[in-house]
């Protein structure tokens, strides 16, 4: 006879395990199948730092109220509207709940990061980052009777008739099944599987740097998908920052990316610029980077900054080329010195005459007659040394998930819910997240649709 | 790993923390970590005696090995901090007790032994072994300037070797900015020193033993820090009582030098035993080679002492008084010779750094940020 639970969570990460406490807390038995290793549990949590969550009033981590309108209008602002406003009306009502419910669950807290005060209103820094939360989470459920296995690969699941019956494992090569009444999905995007991105984005792909785990690689969103789930979002759709060329193919996290943008110009392989580097503030300025530079030739570019400005962003990981001169530095990143120096020279000279820099503002420090311009703290770069930072796309997360109703359950193609599936995280925030993002709300995502799917399936009698 | 080494790794590390800075909210180490963009031997010495071990940031990081950054920040800083301790030291040739353990022991011991066989062959053994009872007794054991001369000697010798060592501390870890402090900075500093307040793990405790974040290690601490403090005031007041108000021990047991005397003792061996007691079920991932030799050597001749002081206060009236008298002494000294060669330099250091580290946070400076 298969082993059986009352409820089975697939995955490990934010999603998961709030779907685990909350199934558990109602007295149903409960195994969670992490496919990692016990050391990278988590997945794409383990890269996390905040929560955002709607408030009224200020508190002694929030700076001031965040209501749930402004926050639905945040996410319209970055989504241009969310594909079921139902959801995310869900979203924001119960991130409400989320402080306290995290603190029940031994979450310890923060003030704001250095050098992220303007995210201090809206989001809530838990003590040590996504790992430290994940700690939290995994003692509790020990504590709480939780069964959790790790290396549980989870190839498939076993519907009939819109009913879950069973997970197929596969374990040393041998594959087993395990029964339960209900299943939440909690398994994350897809964004790790190259095959996958490959399909949109051709040998592109190749070229891209996958931020978070190596794990995320869609099994549980394909097979949901042959299972007749309904999809959403767009498939080729990622969320990708300009990384290090230098960082590791997966999992280097928040350290690889280059937050230097601003501050100089950027130019391709080709040795030409290819957008306006003063176009916005953070962290929008930050996000469009990844897709901008999937769409240049070889998928790399290289951000230039002098001596003036080095100082001025986040010190990086990675020590960044440096010369005396721009003729020298143009071979150390494998670019063509003629044109590396006409393009700067051009820069320069529209320019000129800008000294100041205004990091806080858009200070309209522009050029004057370029193409594409620079619209905003566009200083010459003309004080040696001079410095080149390698920039690939850095990808964070895929929007194409699985259509969920407002209980969490999966939806099928004709539009009903299958009987006892549930999603929740990164495998369903396509719902609410189309494009953009909002910072701190994937884990908004995680913690109130997991706790939502978990309660839901508790409840689930299987029938 | 060793000397160069050990610097250019922390200094890889560190790199690393600054370009993340999920830590920030565990302990100054990481505050100080920004304001600096890269790290060289100063930096390097300066947050490793900063750092308290709590371990908070070891099991909070996402790029512990097996991950290819490979950062585990409480190893690589206990082995700077060891190798600071080492440089510091004086003579050189004593210093190498940083590095082999068997130095301490054998020093400690060796004197240990010397002040015991030393006392026992110059005790006619009917003294030694008779019950002395009455203002003076312990002095029939051990004549009185023989023990004040003694414990004056190895105490301003070690309080010399570490006045030298803090200088070099001071020196070599002096940092690019405005270094004058002012009393406001100095408070902070004791509060931090006399309160153990950073390990606390930011909060919920040091993860120590194990991941699971807990406050006893900071009792056990406790214990021991205000142990020691305790059987210092007790030995002072004891003093004070014999020289200038005239009074010879033994005194009473409702006598202050008693008082103080009792509560330091057990509490330095309840906190000394339970230090013990973590580390050997401490998790060694995080630790560095060869640092807890050191370690246990001082926490062992620090419970030893303790527990020999109570002996010779519950076995005074009896004929056993003699022997755990000349132990205990011999304890004593001890401690006192392998202050500056173990783990006893650390209350230098780290006080030393957290005074650093709250001049610069009166000073601040973001390097890099907008």
């Amino acid at each position: 006879m298969a082993e059986s639970y009352d409820v089975i969570i697939v995955g490990g990460g934010n999603a998961a395990l709030c779907a685990a406490l909350a199934a558990r807390e109602v007295g149903r038995s409960v195994l969670v199948l992490e496919r990692s290793p016990q050391h990278v549990r988590g997945g794409n949590t383990r890269h996390t730092r905040n929560i955002r969550c709607s408030h009224a009033a200020a508190d002694q981590f929030f700076s001031g109220p965040y209501s749930e309108e402004e926050h639905l209008q945040d996410l319209i602002g970055v989504t241009g509207g969310p594909e079921n406003l139902e959801l995310a009306g869900v979203g924001m009502r119960e991130s409400v709940t989320l402080p306290g419910w995290m603190s029940a669950h031994g979450v310890n807290w923060q003030q704001p990061l250095a050098g992220t005060l303007h995210l201090g209103r809206t989001n809530r820094w838990f003590l040590g980052g996504g790992k430290a939360l994940l700690n939290t989470y995994y003692l509790k459920a020990a504590r709480m009777g939780i069964e959790i296995r790790y290396n549980a690969m989870v190839e498939d699941l076993v519907i009939e008739d819109g009913r879950f019956e069973a997970v197929r494992l596969k374990n040393d090569n041998r594959e087993h099944l395990i029964r339960a009444r209900a299943v939440v999905i909690a398994a994350g995007g897809y964004e790790a599987n190259i095959e996958w991105l490959k399909r949109h984005w051709g040998d592109a792909a190749d070229n891209f740097i996958i931020r978070g785990s190596p794990y995320n690689d869609g099994t549980l969103l394909a097979a949901l998908l042959i299972h007749g789930a309904k999809a959403i979002g767009d498939p080729k759709g990622f969320h990708a920052i300009g990384v290090d060329a230098r960082a590791p193919k997966f999992d280097g996290g928040i350290v690889t990316r280059l937050d230097a943008t601003p501050f100089g110009v950027v130019v391709n392989r080709d040795a030409r610029r290819f957008y306006d580097e003063g176009e916005d503030i953070w962290p929008k300025r930050y996000a469009i980077w990844g897709t901008l530079i999937a769409g240049q030739p070889g998928q790399i570019a290289y951000c230039i900054v002098d001596s003036k400005t080095i100082d001025r962003f986040l010190p990086p990981m990675f020590k960044p080329y440096e010369a005396e001169t721009l003729e020298a530095l143009a071979p150390q990143l494998g670019l063509d010195p003629r044109t590396f120096v006409e393009t700067l020279t051009e820069y320069n000279s529209a320019a000129a005459g800008n000294t100041e820099l205004r990091m806080e503002i858009l200070d309209k420090n522009c050029t004057r007659g370029l193409t594409p311009p620079k619209s905003n703290w566009a200083l010459p770069i003309d004080r040696p040394p001079f410095y080149g930072l390698p920039l690939r796309p850095g990808i964070t997360f895929t929007y194409m998930g699985v259509t969920v109703d407002e209980r969490a359950r999966v939806v099928d193609q004709s539009g009903r819910p299958f009987k006892n599936v549930y999603a929740a995280g990164e495998i369903m925030s396509g719902n609410i997240l189309t494009k953009g993002y909002l910072g701190g709300f994937g884990l908004t995502i995680g913690s109130v649709f997991g706790r939502l799917a978990g309660r839901e399936a508790a409840a689930n009698g299987g029938a | 790993m060793a000397g160069l080494d050990v610097i250019q790794e922390a200094g890889r590390q560190l790199v690393i923390c600054n370009a993340c800075r999920y830590c920030e909210g565990y302990c100054p180490v990481f505050r100080a970590i920004e304001t600096r963009r890269d790290f060289k031997q100063g930096d390097v010495f300066y947050l490793a005696n900063l750092c308290h071990d709590c371990r908070a940031c070891y099991y909070a990081c996402m790029y512990t090995p097996p991950h290819e950054f490979a950062i585990n920040i409480p190893q690589i800083l206990a082995a700077s901090r060891m190798e600071t301790y080492r440089r510091w030291s004086w003579p050189a040739f004593l210093g190498r007790a940083f590095k082999n353990r068997g130095v301490t022991v054998f020093l400690g011991l060796g004197l240990a032994a010397l002040v015991a066989v030393f006392a026992l062959l110059s005790i006619p053994s009917e003294k030694l072994f008779a019950a002395h009872i009455g203002p003076g007794a312990f002095y029939e054991i051990v004549p009185y300037a023989a023990m004040v001369a003694g414990a004056l000697i190895l105490f301003f010798y070690g309080i010399a070797v570490w006045l030298r060592g803090g200088a070099r501390f001071w020196s070599e870890t002096r940092s690019v900015w405005n270094e004058r402090g002012d009393g406001k900075a100095l408070a902070a500093a004791a509060g931090a020193v006399l309160g153990l307040r950073y390990l606390k793990g930011g909060g919920p405790g040091c993860l120590y033993p194990d991941e699971r974040p807990s406050q006893v290690r900071r009792l056990y601490h406790t214990l021991t820090f205000w142990g020691l403090a305790s059987d210092f005031i007790s030995t002072s007041l004891a003093f004070v009582y014999q020289d200038f108000l005239h009074e010879l021990p033994p005194y009473s047991v409702m006598s202050a030098p008693v008082i103080f005397g009792t509560l330091g003792g057990v509490a330095l061996i309840i906190g000394t035993g339970g230090l013990i007691y973590f580390k050997l079920k401490s998790d060694r991932d995080p630790a560095a080679e060869g640092a807890s030799g050191m370690d246990y050597v001082f926490l062992v001749t620090l419970g030893l002492t303790a527990l020999t002081g109570l002996l010779t206060l519950i076995l005074r009236t009896t004929s056993a008084m003699g022997s755990i008298l000349v132990l205990h002494l011999a304890c004593i000294a001890a401690l006192f010779v392998t202050a500056p060669y173990g783990k006893f330099v650390h209350a230098v250091y780290r006080t030393l750094a957290l005074v650093r580290y709250e001049i610069e946070a009166g000073h601040p400076r973001q390097p890099g940020l907008h």
